[in-house]
């Protein structure tokens, strides 16, 4: 192919978005409709993972030294306890500071408990982080078996739920997204499918007149990758601009400090992305898909 | 030398017509040739056979350099490309312009800018349609438009042009116009085949007719006449 062949093929394509005029539009608002469905989606799922890893992060082991150790052997345990291949991070608390913690957790009632001062009943105790918090559980097996440790606890009942909940939540957000740009893909390629049925006269004529299969695909490709890349438009800004109003109000609310949302940086970046290139890819094989069919004239 | 040679050409659709049963035919370099023929004879699938719309079921075909019989489906169009073909019903680009429609024919063959330009305004100026190049199909009468089709069939200067009931759509006035036009193109050497039913033109202008009845050529004389009543 000629480089003005190219050229000519690029700006036929182009024309062509304005000659459909109504067909234009409808590819268009199909590929609006879906992707903004698929972008929300998206920016909705990113932040529930998230806040998934958020709550997994706060996943620790509390070992509760001997009381017989001294102080020693809690070096030794600790040195162990961090030469484990699962350990991200150890934290010395000692009983006292431990104490204080609880008589603070516990606010007014708190006063009861401080008779125990004078003869202090808890352990030693090393907070521990696992590298990977799914591995927890592993971690505490492992830990449990050295020398000089007492008690292993973390919580297993809450922890393990909270894993099968967070793990649900990430399939089902995976497996949302696929379904939607399935979908998105089936409605897209026969909207453009409609449209290009109408025009199949006009690919007959071009063949009457001489014109090559790949020469008539051209124009059809570059005006696929177009009506993909407008469907996005539409979709990228508004959700990119909703969701950084968004973060502005979840963050300027002290009631929903609970709420840790993604900053809008990366994501409504990645977001941007991913649904320009969802818009081109499905564009361009809806308008493939359906050329392919009437070249065999 | 000829430049159209049918041998024993047959076709039978899939549906079972037998619409041409084993037609010779020799046509020279230069010649202008009506097909005529009641309605059903096989006039529009012996011209759709010239440019392979349809394939022959047995027999060969030879236009130009080209043998129609063994054409691989990618070398179509370098056959279409050395025939202008010209349809009743003009089948115009709708969306494009009368100059875009014309250089649609140079585009595919890669010609350079400068050169569709120069072409285009060289045949249009034949049919003379200079001035309305920038007209869409639907804003030309049907005799415009014919014109329109005409100048695309003949702009990469093809060997032959075939046409199927050219004047069919038009009223008699313009038909002659378009016949003149016709008339002007053969002048310059390009060979002609043309179905019709137009007694009036036929018998007017005389040139040589074949007639086909029932898919066998019935008649082929050098200065013939349309010999039907319609
Ligand atoms: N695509 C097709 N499939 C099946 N049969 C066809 C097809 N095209 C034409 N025929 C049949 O072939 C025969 C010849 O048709 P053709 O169109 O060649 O006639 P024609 O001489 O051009 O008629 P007219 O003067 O009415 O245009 C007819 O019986 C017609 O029904
Ligand atoms: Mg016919």
């Amino acid at each position: 192919m000629k480089g003005r062949t190219f050229v000519r093929h690029l700006k036929e394509g182009a024309k062509n978005i304005g000659r459909n005029g109504w067909m234009t539009f409808a590819s268009v608002s199909a590929v609006t409709i879906m992707l903004f469905v698929v972008g929300a989606f998206l920016l909705l799922i990113m932040n529930m993972n998230a806040f998934a890893d958020s709550l997994e992060d706060d996943v620790e082991l509390r070992v509760f030294i001997e009381l017989t150790a001294d102080e020693e052997q809690q070096d030794e345990l600790e040195t162990e306890i961090a030469g484990l291949s699962q350990v991200d991070t150890v934290e010395f608390v000692p009983r006292e500071e431990g104490l204080e913690n609880l008589i603070v957790s516990f606010g007014d009632q708190g006063q009861v408990l401080e008779a125990l001062r004078e003869e202090n009943p808890l352990n030693d105790v090393f907070v521990v982080q696992a590298e990977d918090p799914q591995q927890t559980q592993v971690l505490a097996d492992e830990i449990q078996t050295l020398e000089n440790v007492d008690d292993v606890e973390y919580g297993a009942d809450i922890v393990d739920q909270l894993f099968s909940v967070t793990n649900i939540l990430r399939y089902a957000g995976i497996a949302v997204i696929a379904g939607l740009m399935f979908t998105a893909m089936f409605l897209i390629a026969n909207t453009i499918k409609i449209t290009i049925i109408a025009r199949k006269r006009e690919i007959q004529i071009m063949k009457l007149v001489g014109a090559t299969n790949g020469f008539i695909r051209w124009p059809f490709f570059v005006e696929g990758l177009l009506l993909g890349l407008l469907g996005a438009v539409i979709p990228v800004s508004a959700l990119s601009y909703g969701y950084v109003r968004l973060v502005d109000l979840v963050e300027g609310t002290p009631e929903l400090g609970f709420l840790t949302m993604l900053p809008a940086n990366p994501l409504t970046l990645q977001m941007a992305a991913l649904l320009l290139g969802i818009g081109a890819f499905i564009g361009i094989w809806g308008s493939m898909m359906s050329v392919r069919k009437f070249l065999k004239v | 030398m000829y430049v159209i040679t049918m041998n024993e050409v047959w076709k039978t659709y899939p549906n079972g017509v037998m619409a041409i049963n084993g037609i010779d035919i020799h046509i020279d370099k230069g010649e202008f040739v009506y097909v005529v023929g009641p309605s059903g004879a096989g006039k529009s699938t012996f011209i759709k056979l010239m440019y392979r719309e349809e394939k022959p079921t047995r027999g060969t075909i030879t236009i130009d350099t080209e043998q129609l019989a063994d054409l691989k489906e990618r070398h179509i169009p370098r056959l279409r490309r050395k025939i202008g073909v010209v349809f009743q019903d003009f089948k115009l680009l709708p969306s494009l312009s009368v100059y875009e429609n014309v250089a649609f024919a140079l585009e595919v063959i890669e010609e350079s800018s400068a050169n569709i330009k120069r072409r285009v305004m060289q045949v249009l100026d034949i049919v003379r349609l200079k001035n309305k190049a920038r007209f869409l199909p639907h804003e030309l009468s049907g005799g415009e438009q014919q014109r329109v089709a005409i100048a695309r069939a003949i702009v990469n200067n093809p060997s032959v042009l075939i046409a199927d009931e050219p004047t069919g759509n038009l009223d008699p006035e313009t038909s002659w116009e378009i016949m003149r036009i016709l008339e002007e193109i053969n002048d310059r050497g390009t060979t002609i085949v043309m179905a019709t039913h137009n007694k009036e033109i036929v018998n007017t202008i005389r040139k040589r007719v074949i007639a086909i009845e029932g898919g066998r050529v019935a008649r082929d004389e050098v200065k013939g006449d349309y010999g039907y009543e319609r």
